[in-house]
């Protein structure tokens, strides 16, 4: 469909959610923000195969997974030596209470296979449902749905199970969520 | 603290838990709005050809 003022309207709506996708994705701010912008330009450049009633998030959230994994396997190596940095500088950080929670989840999440990220990701902030995500992904419903269950299941035991008593009560997830204005 | 178990399916506690933390990670982020490059690109293309010529530059320079 052509791009019209309330189709631009739809797409900046999305931009927001785009954002958190890309950073959770790939856990980098300026990295999310490039693949924010190509998502961005890509949907304008193909605009014509836009099925004007269709779920404009899920085909915006399409393009920017593709540009993800594309992008991904070029900087494979690139990616493991930040990681490999970046758990070295959260072990010497000071403890303090959310704020180390936070890095914690975050290190978690990092550390799951690519596959059940984005399907947990999807489903479980996104809140995309099953089948979007699958649609989103390439993907059967059923592939969708053992992936985010291996993904939770794989981040009880990275996160609660080894060393559960590491973890402060429940305020600190509260503060997490409160201290966002939230 | 109470004791995690790992039987089965998961402890309910924990699947919330993972929940909540995920969702604020994610709505922390969605909360900052649209940052203004990103609406000044979106207003400033006028149409498919704009947007792929920014792309070809792009990978021109790449």
């Amino acid at each position: 469909m052509p791009l019209t003022d309330s189709l631009r309207d739809d797409i900046l709506a999305s931009v927001p959610s785009l954002r958190a996708f890309a950073i959770s994705l790939s856990g980098n701010g300026d990295r999310a923000d490039d693949l924010v912008q190509e998502t961005l330009l890509r949907a304008i450049a193909n605009i014509d195969s836009f099925q004007p009633g269709s779920n404009l998030p899920a085909w915006l959230f399409t393009i920017l997974r593709n540009l993800f994994r594309s992008d991904y396997r070029k900087r494979r190596r690139e990616v493991e030596d930040a990681e490999g940095n970046y758990a070295k500088t959260l072990k010497t950080q000071p403890a303090q209470g959310a704020h180390l929670e936070f890095e914690e989840f975050r290190a978690a999440l990092d550390k799951l296979p690519q596959d059940q990220r984005e399907a947990l990701i999807l489903v479980g902030a996104s809140g995309f449902s099953y089948e979007d995500a699958a649609a989103i992904c390439g993907c059967a419903v059923g592939t969708i749905k053992s992936r985010v269950n291996r993904a939770r299941s794989k981040l009880s035991a990275l996160l609660y199970v080894e060393g559960a008593e590491d973890f402060g009560p429940d305020e600190t997830v509260r503060a997490v969520i409160g201290g966002n204005g939230g | 603290m109470k004791e995690v178990k790992k039987q089965g399916g998961l402890n309910a506690e924990i699947q919330s838990r993972i929940g909540h933390q995920l969702r604020a990670m994610y709505d922390d982020v969605v909360r900052q709005g649209v940052p203004d490059r990103f609406a000044e690109l979106i207003r400033k293309l006028d149409g498919p050809e704009a947007a792929a010529a920014q792309i070809d530059d792009k990978d021109g320079r790449d």
